[in-house]
């Protein structure tokens, strides 16, 4: 069954905010990487065969203006609660991917009992106890994507034959990223007292093989939040449902249907 | 015409091979490779080579800074002028310049100026720069904020310079509840900025806003006139026809007895394979956000080698025919600088002499035939094109000094 989907904007916090959307069903975000996203994925397609599912682009990202006060992943939450709001959207599952798993959850801290459950994918957001969250800013636009795929035959498959407008769009994304995740570099100090609150039952994914953000960020969020469980997919790196969208879509359907 | 020496302060004693080996002689090359003993006998032997340029006549010393790489040492220009300041007697002292964007209290940059144009009794010109690329990177301070800062940091070192504290500032990047620095500068109104450049436009432009000198670093003779162009017409918007006194060009120079020499030293001018900056991936020159966003398209290809570099990576021979690099007997460099300065007309100069692994002997008597023989005989010849300097031309500090504009001033 071939998946439709309709794309609009919507004007949140004075800028003109693209999302996408397709599926019935209950309502899942799903809030996309640092590298930005292509318009479709495999793992999209998957999750609206099940489900309603919304995915924008974070305000400065893709087709989404950008506000130039924007300066933290939690003005990007207050904006994506914003257009929620503006869709209407009720009893909400958020599945939040690297960066916007950071975004997802600073969305949850903020508003611990309104959305049905969240999947967090190898988010951003909390400074590793062990390792580093790797740098963008000295590594070349194609060799940053590359980092996060344990298959380069997985990154070829989704990227290759990378176009000009694609690695002009990974400039303006890393730009967005530099603008609002500077210093501290990808990781908020406050974000990990703040995840205790949230009721949301909370699935933490993560590729074994992530070489952007180290696993042991992953216990953290797993023990901060109040009912979160952990899962690996094996041979599978940070752009976890780009590399496995299958492996990926069947965990978060299951989970998002339990709960 | 205002004439200066400039180096690099290269780092020359460090392992070559092992930066050609890691691939990169900049931002991540190790410190490791940096030796403390010879860092010492060249910080020293720069000194003695400032105060020889001043002995043999050269109007200004011109200083500047980088970061995390071997082809500068000098890593606080403040420091170095600091040092000048107390040391030498005639030279003006002109920083080109500090990078603004690096620093999160614009108040101590001003308090540093102040202090050093009080010691020099009044011989500061504190110039001021973006920083490039990889300086952000090696500062941790955020790329694509560096215009930004730039320009809101030297707003408040201007109203420090130039009205009485205490006063508050509540700024984008920049918040002070008691701006008071008790070190304010001996010049007045205050000391005469200029900013160098090399390819942004943007700067450019707001540098003629300011009516600040724009110093072109080792441009192309085609390429300066573009930027003059740029610069004039902006001027021309503001009200005030720029002349000599807002052009500066920077060349590499090197002068011995012979050509031979001559030819030998300069190419030391080649030491970083031709990269002024030293050895780097693209993307820490240029890291998102720094760059104007008009660029974004040639660079990210530039990038990611699906270009070739758009300042090209022309040789030295190459160089020495385009008047890029100037290398000779004193009689020939003049012959070549005469046509350089006919060609661009600039009321200040910076001769970049000596780089890489060019020998104290040779540096120094590069510098007394430089300062002593060409300076004088492009000054002379400066003089009867009518190229002042802004002290000359008696220009004012900032557009808002002017008695002469035309039209009601864009940058007030």
């Amino acid at each position: 069954m071939s998946i439709v989907w309709t794309d609009t904007v919507n004007e949140i916090a004075g800028c003109k905010i693209h999302v996408s959307r397709a599926g019935t069903g209950p309502t899942v975000l799903v809030l996309h990487h640092d590298i930005g996203t292509p318009d479709r994925l495999p793992f999209y397609d998957a999750l609206a065969a099940q489900f309603d599912v919304i995915v924008p682009h974070h305000p400065g990202w893709g087709k989404s203006e950008r506000p130039q006060w924007l300066r933290h992943p939690r003005d990007i939450a207050a904006m994506t609660a914003w257009l929620l709001t503006e869709l209407g959207a009720r009893d909400v599952s958020i599945v939040g991917l690297g960066f916007g798993g950071w975004i997802a959850a600073e969305m949850a801290s903020q508003s611990p009992s309104t959305f049905r459950s969240l999947v967090l994918v190898a988010p951003m957001g909390i400074k590793p106890p062990e390792g580093d969250i790797a740098d963008q800013a000295i590594v070349s636009y194609i060799d940053y994507p590359r980092s996060g795929f344990h298959d380069q035959a997985a990154f070829e498959a989704v990227f290759g034959g990378i176009s000009v407008d694609q690695l002009e769009q990974w400039d303006i994304c890393r730009e967005m990223s530099f603008r609002t995740a500077w210093k501290p570099y990808m990781y908020s100090q406050t974000l990990p007292h703040l995840l205790g609150g949230v009721r949301s039952p909370t699935l933490v994914i993560w590729g074994d093989d992530d070489r952007i953000v180290p696993i042991s960020a992953g216990h953290v969020y797993t023990r901060s939040l109040w009912n979160a469980t952990m899962t690996t997919i094996a041979a599978c790196g940070h752009f976890a449902e780009m590399e496995k969208p299958a492996e990926v879509a069947r965990r978060v359907t299951h989970f998002v249907n339990a709960s | 015409m205002h004439m200066m020496y400039f180096t690099e302060q290269p780092m020359s004693a460090y392992d070559a091979k092992a930066g050609l080996a890691y691939g990169a002689t900049a931002l991540t090359f190790s410190n490791s490779h940096f030796d403390p003993n010879e860092g010492s006998r060249l910080y020293n032997e720069y000194l003695e080579d400032y105060l020889l340029a001043e002995e043999y006549g050269a109007d200004g010393i011109m200083l500047n800074e980088h970061h995390n790489a071997p082809f500068c040492m000098q890593a606080k220009t403040n420091i170095f002028a600091s040092i000048l300041a107390a040391t030498t007697r005639r030279v003006k002292i002109v920083i080109l310049g500090n990078p603004l964007p690096l620093c999160d209290n614009p108040i101590r940059m001003a308090e540093e100026l102040a202090m050093i144009d009080m010691i020099s009794k009044g011989r500061l010109v504190p110039g001021f720069v973006r920083g490039g690329g990889q300086e952000q990177l090696a500062s941790g301070v955020n790329p694509a904020f560096n215009r930004e800062r730039f320009i809101e940091a030297h707003d408040l070192v201007q109203k420090i310079w130039s009205e009485p504290g205490p006063f508050r500032w509540e700024g984008t990047h920049y918040q002070h509840r008691v701006v008071n620095p008790w070190a304010v500068p001996m010049q007045k109104p205050y000391p005469r900025v200029w900013v160098p450049g090399v390819l942004s436009k943007e700067t450019i432009t707001w540098t003629a806003q300011q009516r600040y000198p724009y110093i072109a670093l080792n441009t192309s003779i085609d390429h300066t006139k573009e930027i003059w162009k740029q610069y004039s017409d902006t001027a021309a918007d503001c009200g005030y026809t720029a002349g000599p006194e807002n052009f500066g060009y920077l060349i590499r120079v090197h002068v011995q007895d012979t050509e031979e020499k001559a030819l030998k030293n300069a190419r030391e001018f080649m030491w970083m394979q031709g990269e002024f900056t030293g050895l780097a991936h693209p993307v820490w020159a240029n890291p998102s956000g720094y760059f104007s966003p008009s660029g974004r398209r040639g660079f990210v290809q530039f990038a990611t080698g699906r270009s070739a570099n758009p300042r090209g990576n022309p040789s030295f021979e190459e160089q020495i025919a385009s008047t890029m690099i100037v290398a000779g007997t004193p009689d020939q460099v003049i012959e070549k600088l005469k046509y350089i300065v006919q060609n661009t007309r600039p009321g200040i100069m910076g001769i970049w002499a000596n780089d890489g692994n060019v020998s104290r002997e040779d540096r120094q008597r590069c510098i007394k035939l430089l300062c002593g023989e060409v300076m004088p005989a492009i000054k002379e010849y400066g003089k009867s094109l009518g190229l002042n300097d802004p002290w000359e031309a008696n220009a004012p500090v900032h557009l808002r000094y002017s008695t002469d504009l035309k039209t009601r001033a864009a940058a007030e």
